[in-house]
């Protein structure tokens, strides 16, 4: 099953890491060097993330570098227009209401 | 009705904040009402086919409302909110959160701040939302949206028949 992107900017440390590497590919390191806690929990993260399909894996050598799919994080906006879709709904419902109030004060 | 009224949407990733502003062809103290008052409020806070139903509500600083969005199965949602600040038909803030049906609140919830300003006969809101984490974002969602694309039906139906008037 793929994994949901709302899963992994759920978690504050994914969120974090998200931010470190949209500035630049990191090795997963250089990563881990910010965060107080295990490399292994890193390395958990950074799987997740790229479950999601949010971060891909550059091999350089030995080295894996991790960077951002800046066009997966257009997902979050699509969602956000959901978000804004609700409202908009809920809006016109109540244009209908102060209408319908206003016709009985008449 | 009037179709020129203001609807802004705008979502600030960094500070956590959606600020909704919109304008309504109605006089400031019908539209607090409508804000203000549950009988009003839940007729029209659930996005259709969802229905809402206010279970108590004291609209004073330190009040509370519980209620439940009804998903077209049946499914009850609850949610509480607190009351935190009230300048009678200019502004209120309130602390909003999912909570299960005995009440107990789920934290971290979202903090509501609400404008209203009247101008000849056109009442704006202003609400602005911060949400703590995003994750409660998308439960908001997660809900809705199955309903929301029957909702779609409803309001073009309903869009057609106010056209044709």
């Amino acid at each position: 099953m793929r994994r949901d992107i709302f899963q992994a900017i759920a978690d504050p440390t994914r969120r974090a890491i998200i931010a470190l590497i949209a500035v630049h590919a990191m090795t997963p390191n250089a990563i881990a060097e910010n965060f107080h806690t295990t490399r292994q929990a890193v390395s958990r993260h950074l799987r997740i993330l790229t479950e999601c399909e949010l971060v891909k894996q550059e091999f350089q050598g030995r080295e894996i570098y991790y960077s951002l799919e800046i066009d997966k994080m257009k997902e979050i906006d699509n969602w956000l227009k959901q978000y804004r879709k609700i409202w908009e709904t809920r809006f016109i419902q109540l244009d209908q209401i102060l209408l319908a109030n206003k016709k009985k004060k008449k | 009705m009037k179709n020129d009224l203001l609807f802004d949407f705008i979502v600030d990733k960094l500070a956590k904040t959606v600020t909704i502003t919109r304008e309504f062809d109605a006089k400031l103290s019908l539209v607090w009402d409508a804000f203000t008052k549950a009988e009003l409020l839940d007729q029209w806070l659930a996005p259709k086919p969802w229905t809402s139903k206010t279970k108590y509500m004291h609209f004073k600083v330190g009040g509370k409302r519980f209620y439940a969005m009804i998903s077209p199965e049946g499914i009850e949602r609850w949610g509480i909110q607190e009351y935190t600040s009230i300048t009678p038909k200019t502004n209120f803030k309130m602390y909003n959160a999912f909570a299960d049906k005995d009440e107990n609140p789920e934290l971290p919830g979202s903090e509501w701040d609400h404008y209203f300003s009247e101008q000849n006969g056109t009442t704006k809101v202003n609400i602005s939302i911060y949400n703590e984490s995003l994750e409660r974002l998308e439960r908001i969602l997660d809900g809705f949206t199955q309903g929301m694309k029957m909702s779609l039906n409803n309001l073009e139906n309903l869009l057609a028949t106010l056209s044709k008037k």
